[in-house]
């Protein structure tokens, strides 16, 4: 896998941060932790600023969330004709990490709301592609 | 009243789609309006700072050619960013150049041609200013960004779909009286309410519309801005604030960071507080960011922003009058050439240039201009002699 296999659209093809790719490939949403500092990170970084250090451990993204804000796009950029409208939420994990996703067409729109208990859902978009989106 | 820094001449084209000018000539518009009357030789200017996002630019490198244009060359330029709050670092950058002694006469010109690519494509140009490993793969763009803040300030306060509306009822007032606004349209609150969703809960009207334009400040020291004008308007503070770019690493989605960061240095460097603010241009890109910015100004406590306007208490004849030139909602919002727009819009009011919105006595005003959802923050106070 190369980091371009991430999402409906990507613009960064090589990256440290690959094999966060290929976790979603097994199924995995995964963060990173420094192992010098232990600050936990979403979106995975291979760096920690505070230490200038960049041995990190990953850890998995699994229990259920709160969602904090969410909104329906109902016209996207370009890439995303097909899919829109689409329902952007952030959900903050027990972790200690906070998560942007698409939220599941199988919620209904009007059901959504702020406070509700979601979990991240590793998906393949094609063949090639991977993404994650919150299920309930 | 500190005087080290003034700006003596401010300028704009008109904000319009599909302005029939190429860059250079748009930036000759807007350098030319605020060069008005002041009888400056362009080899008087010691430095340019040119001010755009340079995503739009087809032109490799547009500083140059902007001095060149206007007859700078050979005095230095270059070409900053900071999206839609790039101009009002300009200024803050020529602050500083003056500030310093290394210049006495600066140049800012902020621009954009934002109508030469289709609204997908800006849509998608739009969307990388978050994350793009991480966010855009989802299809972020600036209203969903924009719309996140919204719901979460409408959870969190009660702030209302109905509030959110007067907002662009009020600009709508002033954007018809500005003859250099894109849309003159005045607006009810029932077309506003009744209009389709863009990204919810942010409908047509609660969205500025991309398009072209230019503005221009020219900054000076005390000494010569005395040389060539009897208004000088001066730079009391001035405060810069950055918050993280990837909108889940942010601690608070209900209130912009970097505008409370930025806002308290400049009223610790100008010495006032948000209640000697006579008149202030902040940047409403949509109606909930202009809600955010009564909170993070502390024109209202955090979570009363919509009072402020169900009171009408920015209204010109309210107690602190915001946008009252139609904002970035009427006026338009090209990106470079916003921050330098709304610089014009506190000089003309501290000079009481402005007929029928002028604010009674304004002798201090403010400028908030934001780059991204509110990713960068600029605060600028402005006086009067």
């Amino acid at each position: 896998m190369d980091f371009g296999n991430f999402g409906v659209v990507n613009f960064t093809k090589q990256a440290k941060s690959v094999a966060f790719v290929d976790y979603l490939a097994e199924g995995k949403l995964m963060g990173t932790v420094c192992k010098k500092c232990g600050k936990k990170y979403f979106p995975p970084r291979m760096d920690c600023a505070q230490c200038l250090d960049s041995e990190v451990e990953w850890f998995e993204i699994n229990s259920k969330g709160k969602l904090i804000t969410h909104s329906t796009v109902n016209f996207g950029p370009s890439g995303f004709e097909e899919v829109q409208p689409y329902t952007l939420g952030i959900v903050e994990f027990p972790e200690g990490v906070r998560v942007l996703a698409k939220i599941s067409k199988k919620i209904d729109p009007a059901t959504i709301k702020a406070g509700m208990e979601l979990r991240p859902v590793p998906q393949k978009l094609n063949e090639e592609r991977l993404t994650y989106e919150f299920e309930v | 009243m500190k005087e080290d820094v003034a700006v003596i001449g401010v300028g704009q084209t008109n904000f319009t789609r599909d302005c029939g000018m190429s860059v250079r000539e748009l930036c000759f518009e807007a350098y030319k309006d605020a060069a008005q009357g002041l009888n400056l030789d362009p080899k008087d200017v010691d430095a340019s700072i040119i001010a755009s996002a340079p995503e739009y630019d087809k032109q490799r490198t547009p500083a140059a050619l902007v001095s060149e244009y206007l007859g700078f060359s050979p005095s230095p330029t270059f070409y900053l960013e900071t999206v839609c709050s790039s101009g009002t670092t300009g200024v803050r950058v020529g602050y500083s150049l003056i500030k310093s002694g290394l210049h006495d006469i600066v140049v800012m010109v902020g621009f954009q041609k934002m109508s030469e690519l289709d609204s997908r494509i800006a849509a998608q140009v739009m969307g990388r200013g978050d994350d793009t490993m991480f966010s855009s793969p989802f299809g972020t763009t600036m209203p969903g960004g924009h719309a996140l803040y919204a719901q979460a300030h409408m959870d969190a306060f009660g702030t209302s779909e109905e509030q959110m509306a007067k907002i662009r009822v009020k600009n709508s007032f002033y954007g018809s009286q500005n003859p250099k606004a894109n849309y003159k349209k005045r607006l009810d609150l029932e077309s506003c309410m009744n209009a389709d969703l863009v990204c919810t809960p942010l409908k047509k009207f609660d969205c500025c519309a991309n398009c072209d334009g230019a503005s221009a400040v020219i900054l000076a020291s005390a000494d010569k801005a005395r040389k060539y004008t009897d208004k000088p308007i001066w730079i009391m503070g001035t405060g810069m604030a950055t918050s993280e770019l990837n909108w889940s690493s942010r601690a608070s989605l209900t209130n912009f960071d970097s505008v409370r960061n930025a806002a308290k240095s400049a009223y610790e460097m100008a010495g006032v507080g948000p209640e000697d603010i006579n008149v202030a241009e902040v940047h409403d890109c949509f109606t909930i960011s202009e809600i955010l910015a009564y909170e993070d100004l502390g024109f209202a406590k955090t979570g009363e922003g919509g009072k402020l306007i169900d009171e009408e208490a920015t209204y010109h004849t309210g107690r602190i009058p915001v946008n009252v030139d139609g904002g970035l909602l009427s006026k338009g919002h090209p990106i470079g050439g916003t921050g330098g727009s709304q610089v014009r819009t506190i000089v003309q009011q501290l000079r009481e240039e402005c007929g029928d919105s002028q604010v009674k006595d304004a002798k201090i005003g403010l400028v908030q201009n934001v780059g991204g959802v509110g990713t960068y923050a600029n605060v600028i106070i402005f006086g009067r002699d």
